[in-house]
């Protein structure tokens, strides 16, 4: 089933896109034979990143940015993530209502993804996923997060531009300062911008962006002339924000903003000017190198879910076979401390024990 | 981990009422199944196009305009040419009795009509859904 499976992928038969990301959401370990069959082709495709609050227009805007790049010439992919119920596990998945106009152009192919209890704005999932629509041959592929609150960043993961959605009318630019989501965007719309208090937001993000540059040129000044250091010390003091692989500028060198662009996604007014904005970073990031050093960081935040995953299924298990209750059990009594009890069930998972 | 249904809930035809259709949806993912929500005035094409590309394992479309004797069974033939037949098509909303025979023998699991508790559509999926 994977040799034939993983060759209609590659020949981009949509059935078999379509069941391969079933099985990898299901965790089948066919799949990621598969996936390893698919490889070749990983890197291939341009993975644009959309995120934002609910109800900011991902999905018009989607749907709009699709057709933009349809006319260009480009297949799309995408991905569109809602979340789960955590009470049933059910979920109604309602991104694809506003693309369904695509529906039946071959070179567009959509898929609903259901978060399934993962908390950062996309499912476990989204990441294989997008290796399939590339392996398929789509040359651009869409992710569309859940609606995001301030801190589900997971895209900066997957996404080798991350399109950060604002609207007029949400808060004040205190909101634009605070940690988290307005750190992660390579490029920022401003939609529903035929709104009152557009250009306001338009304002404040592009103030937020100007001090951020200065305060990383700052940063980069006093730690000397020592790129390395200052790039480390960028890494300390930020987080994941180093996943967003800038350098800090030379001093006297004019820093290059992130672009803030207005959007009406409902009548497609700025669609163009953003997908050329996307196309044209995305094509400097490949030919700077600042590509290759995101996707590296992309792999390493990967590899770690990855093997966090992996841990918690092993937990999960031990579990289920009563090895985690006896050890909690003896913790209770005092006849083991805590620590050990850990150590030990990570010991057995390394040694790849079944206690 | 265990297989989610997943569903396609679509308004194929012209007549804009989808609130029975929105019931269904909510309903069957309080019944944990993941449901795909294409909205009004799909055609055949477009909603075969989306059960595909989502791995659907059931189509069910909701109409009120009466052109359900040409739209459910012109559906279930498309997925068929997809070599899809194993995605279960049922069919509710404002179907006269005389018609359902018709549309069973064109492939059409079921029809529920209006009153139907969704209970039923529910129980009618889990039991009938073709892969698990």
């Amino acid at each position: 089933m994977t040799d034939s499976l993983a060759r209609r992928c590659l020949a981009g038969d949509p059935r078999a896109v379509a069941r391969l990301i079933s099985l990898l959401e299901d965790g089948d370990r066919d799949a990621y034979g598969v996936l390893a069959a698919l490889k070749e082709r990983a890197g291939m495709a341009q993975i644009i990143g959309i995120t934002g609050p609910p109800g900011a227009g991902k999905s018009t805007l989607t749907d709009k940015m699709i057709a933009e790049f349809r006319a260009r010439g480009l297949t799309v992919g995408v991905i569109a993530v809602d979340p789960s119920s955590p009470f049933s596990g059910g979920a109604i998945l309602g991104d694809r209502l506003r693309m369904q106009g695509h529906a039946t152009d071959p070179g567009v192919f959509i898929r609903s993804l259901a978060s399934r209890g993962r908390l950062g704005g996309l499912s476990k999932a989204t990441a294989f996923a997008t290796r399939a629509l590339e392996a398929a041959g789509y040359d651009i592929v869409i992710v569309e997060t859940v609606g995001v609150g301030q801190s589900e960043i997971d895209i900066v993961k997957v996404a080798d531009t991350v399109v950060l959605i604002a609207v007029p009318g949400l808060g004040d630019d205190i909101q634009a300062i605070k940690a988290g989501i307005m750190e992660i965007g390579d490029v920022f719309v401003v939609n529903k911008a035929d709104r009152d208090g557009a250009d306001r937001v338009v304002r404040e993000i592009r103030a937020m962006l100007e001090t951020q540059a200065m305060l990383q040129k700052g940063r980069a000044v006093a730690a000397g002339p020592d790129t390395l250091a200052a790039r480390n010390a960028e890494i300390l003091h930020h987080g994941l924000a180093d996943m967003r692989a800038e350098t800090p500028q030379p001093d006297g060198e004019r820093v290059d903003l992130p672009p803030v662009i207005k959007t009406v996604a409902e009548t497609g007014e700025g669609v163009p000017e953003l997908c050329a904005e996307i196309l044209s970073r995305f094509a400097a990031d490949k030919a700077s190198g600042a590509l290759d050093e995101r996707r590296h960081k992309a792999i390493v935040a990967q590899l770690k879910d990855l093997v966090g995953w992996q841990v918690a299924e092993y937990f999960a298990e031990r579990e289920r076979d009563g090895r985690v209750e006896a050890l909690a059990r003896a913790v209770q009594h005092r006849t083991l401390d805590i620590y050990s009890a850990a150590r030990e069930l990570f010991s057995a998972l390394v040694k790849g024990e079944e206690p | 981990m265990e297989r989610k249904i997943r569903v396609i809930v679509a308004k194929p035809g012209l007549d804009g009422h989808d609130r029975g259709a929105k019931v269904i949806a909510r309903a069957l993912r309080d019944a944990g199944m993941e449901v795909i929500y294409t909205g009004l005035r799909q055609t055949p094409e477009q909603i075969v196009q989306a059960a595909l590309q989502e791995d659907a394992d059931v189509v069910a479309m909701s109409i009120l305009s009466g052109a359900h004797n040409h739209l459910f069974p012109r559906v279930v033939e498309l997925l068929k040419e997809k070599g899809a037949e194993d995605i279960l098509v049922f069919g509710g909303g404002v179907i006269p009795e005389e018609d359902i025979p018709f549309l069973k023998s064109k492939g059409i699991a079921e029809v529920f009509g209006p009153g139907t508790p969704t209970s039923a559509t529910v129980e009618f999926i889990k039991a009938h859904v073709k892969r698990g």
